[in-house]
């Protein structure tokens, strides 16, 4: 089945869209020769530089490149500022709501969300009830997956407000597009994401301990050179100028989380951690765990620690709880919100599940706490023996799915060896939480290498663009 | 300030780069003996693996010392974890841990050595090639080394770094003299056989110093100069003297930073004063083998003692 799409460079309708039209007239003159030629260079440079991500499960392909396009997605600067208005006000209401959740529970008291839907998920966790971070801040890390369906309509697909990948991809994309051309990026005014490492260190020196005296020790938590995004944990200490660590190197010593160094145990004041909630802490959450440290929640609730992402954020993006986000945003921030959600059918509630078995070789049905494209099932896409079997695991769990429609996401063009042609692409910018909310002007465009596919997640065959946000 | 186990982290990748290079340097010693004295090449293959200190696994694996059974096992062999590919892979392994403490340029040689190594052991190694293929490995390492050497910062990284390289690169010296000991004793010959000059040129081919050695003495070997030569000279890159220079200079830079020595100070400082005291007639008249399996001893401590000191585990 093939969607009409909306194309951002050259939608049918209108012809070449104004944000484009200079990249168009520089694309126009080069050699389609030279162009190939450049493919092959970023290929050369990303896997000498060895950055891979991990597949898991495929033995053989463990280190992979994402591939990389190299015609970029371009967004104007109007289209820009409508965009951030949307995610910093749902980047305010998901830090609200958490407070809340934590807290007085005010939104269920309200009913607008329902109390079973918190009470047993297992994002939620108890040991944060009562307990406020420092600075006041839960999520201070988030990529927001955005997909656009026409000139004007945009809509949130998922908020990631856990601990988002892929930052390092946008800022090696940029890095690599100015290696291999740069006569372009003087010709056209692209506004800058290099200085995300410094905001990102900023940000969480802003949200250290109250005890902390002086410059706060920063460090990256890592779960190891094995797992597939420690190419972005390596890199981002790096930019930023802080130890990586494992929780091998880390012991709670007189009060404080400290690293083991060549001089003895040094104390930590932020720790911004890329391992999951339930491994953080063997005393508190998975006894098994040997990637967090023992006693870590214990300092952290004595205010000792900022933990970034705080602990327990993932009840704010459980795709059970995303279906209610237009009702958080309206309660927490007064107002309508900006960006939209897709319509979603919770399979939870019968009739919802009732529509989605009728239909479900039109919908994409997800688990709700499945991720990286793993456990879905694109109902145009799949033969009928998959929605049967589908169908079975509904009636099942119908509690642990919902259902999106098949989105004609929006395409870009992609170089191909026939020249430029469409594909369907979405966009996570990245946004940064302390006293103030900051969004790096860009983001990680994803995009669907296969003709006519929906999928854009790099662990099933996507690619990724440098974004670009114009100076205009 | 270093995290302890990024200090190991770059200790073991130093020690794994040299062992990937001492593996290639004794197969192209082995190889060189195989071919000019072909009635007892299994015997020099043997000696090749004692002194990679292969031997046993080796027998558990093959039953005929040929040259491309060895080379395999030396060079291209995963399961045997000191052979050239397993060196390069856990030096990348490490390197991959410790990447936020190296250059841009070295963590690539690195990624690039693995890569092209990977590609040229992907299949067994046809003998015709074997020449190509061990410069090639040689060739790698040392642009390893080069852009380690001519870009990385001479902090606390570059120290513990260094030790990993001069404590391997001592341990591989000493094996090789050791393995040979009994062709440098005084009592077979003092003029050479036919014979005994190919053991001796095997023994300086095994450590690259067949052509410098004419430089530092007359152009006959002799087994007390090469001896010296291995164990005393202080000029010669992979002599005991020369690791425990950079050994005890590299501890003493760590010890000056953090203001605070440690047992393997003393440890590297006694080796180092042994060295430089000792004549090679004293260390013949207290008996060649005995000092060797002494100083192996004594080294492999100094290696835990680091580790322990600096906190790597």
């Amino acid at each position: 089945m093939r969607l009409a799409a909306f194309d951002e460079m050259l939608p049918e309708v209108s012809g070449l869209r104004s944000p484009y039209s200079a990249y168009d007239r520089w694309l126009k003159e080069q050699d389609p020769a030279r162009l190939t030629e450049k493919m092959q260079d970023a290929e050369r440079v990303f896997r000498k530089t060895g950055i891979t991500f991990a597949v898991y499960g495929e033995q053989e392909a463990s280190e992979r490149l994402i591939p990389f396009d190299i015609v970029p997605r371009i967004i104007s600067g109007n289209e820009w500022r409508r965009l951030t208005q949307g995610i910093e006000q749902r980047v305010q209401a998901l830090n609200a709501f958490l407070d809340d959740i934590y807290h007085r529970q005010e939104i269920l008291r309200a009913g607008r969300v329902p109390k079973e839907l918190i009470a047993r998920n297992e994002a939620f966790l108890p040991e944060m009830i009562g307990m406020r971070p420092p600075a006041g801040v839960y999520t201070h890390i988030i990529g927001v997956d955005i997909v656009r369906i026409s000139e004007n309509e945009f809509y949130v697909l998922e908020d990631n407000a856990r601990t988002p990948s892929g930052v390092s991809y946008m800022l090696e994309n940029r890095e690599t597009m100015m290696q291999l051309f740069p006569e372009l990026f003087q010709q056209i005014k692209v506004r800058p994401v290099e200085n995300y490492p410094q905001l990102l260190r900023q940000s969480l020196a802003a949200v250290r301990p109250q005890s902390t005296k002086g410059a706060p020790t920063i460090a990256v938590l890592t779960p190891g050179s094995f797992n597939s995004a420690y190419f972005e944990h390596a890199f981002l200490a790096d930019q930023m100028g802080v130890q990586l660590v494992e929780g091998q190197d880390l012991r709670v010593v007189d009060g404080h989380v400290a690293m083991r160094t060549t001089e003895g145990y040094k104390q930590i004041d932020v720790l911004y951690r890329r391992v999951d909630d339930s491994f953080l802490d063997p005393l508190s959450f998975r006894p098994d765990s040997a990637l967090g440290v023992p006693g870590i929640m214990d300092v952290y609730r004595a205010g000792n620690i900022t933990i970034a992402n705080a602990p327990g954020t993932g009840i704010a993006d459980d795709k059970a709880i995303y279906s209610y986000m237009p009702e958080i945003v309206e309660f927490y921030t007064g107002r309508k919100a900006i960006l939209g959600n897709i319509p979603t059918w919770r399979c939870s509630e019968p009739d919802s599940l009732k529509y989605v078995l009728e239909h479900i070789r039109e919908l994409v049905v997800k688990e709700v706490h499945g991720s990286g494209g793993y456990g879905m099932l694109v109902g145009p896409a799949a033969t009928k023996k998959e929605c049967e079997d589908f169908s079975k695991k509904l009636h099942a769990k119908p509690w642990n799915y919902i259902a999106q429609p098949t989105l004609a996401l929006s395409t870009c063009p992609i170089l191909t060896d026939k020249g430029l042609a469409p594909r369907h692409v979405d966009l996570r910018p990245y946004v940064l939480v302390s006293d103030r909310i900051q969004i790096v002007p860009g983001g990680l465009t994803r995009v669907a290498l296969k003709e006519g596919s929906l999928v854009v997640n790099s662990s099933q065959g996507g690619g990724t663009k440098d974004t670009w946000v114009l100076d205009d | 300030m270093l995290l302890g186990r990024t200090a190991n982290g770059l200790y073991w990748m130093n020690r794994y780069i040299e062992r990937a290079e001492n593996m290639a340097r004794l197969v192209d010693a082995g190889l060189r003996m195989a071919l000019t004295r072909t009635q007892n090449a299994s015997e020099e293959w043997n000696s090749v693996l004692l002194s990679a200190g292969s031997d046993v696994a080796f027998t558990q694996k093959y039953s005929d010392y040929t040259a491309a059974n060895v080379a395999d096992f030396l060079l291209r062999d995963t399961s045997n974890p000191s052979s050239t590919m397993a060196s390069i892979e856990t030096a990348r392994n490490n390197a991959r841990m410790v990447r936020t403490a190296l250059t841009r340029e070295t963590w690539e040689s690195i990624n690039e050595a693995w890569m092209s190594l990977k590609r040229m052991l992907a299949r067994p190694i046809d003998e015709r090639d074997l020449p190509s293929v061990l410069d090639a490995i040689k060739r790698e390492t040392a642009l390893i080394r080069g852009s380690f050497y001519g870009t990385m910062l001479r902090n606390e990284i570059f120290d513990f770094s260094q030790l990993g390289t001069y404590v391997e690169r001592a341990d591989n010296t000493a094996r090789i003299l050791d393995v040979k000991y009994y062709v440098l004793l005084p009592s077979i010959s003092w003029v050479g056989s036919t014979l005994d000059n190919y053991q001796w040129e095997s023994i300086l081919r095994s450590v690259s110093a067949h052509r410098s050695y004419r430089w530092v003495y007359e152009a006959d070997y002799k087994p007390t100069n090469i001896a010296d030569y291995l164990i005393l000279n202080v000029r010669m890159p992979r002599s005991l003297t020369f690791c425990y220079r950079f050994l005890t200079e590299h501890l003493r830079f760590l010890g000056d930073d953090y203001g605070e020595r440690h047992a393997c100070h003393a440890t590297a400082g006694k080796t180092q004063a042994m060295l430089t005291a000792g004549s090679i007639k004293e260390i013949f008249d207290a008996g060649l083998h005995e000092f060797l399996a002494n100083f192996i001893r004594d080294n492999t401590r100094l290696g835990d003692e680091i580790a322990q000191d600096y906190r790597f585990y």
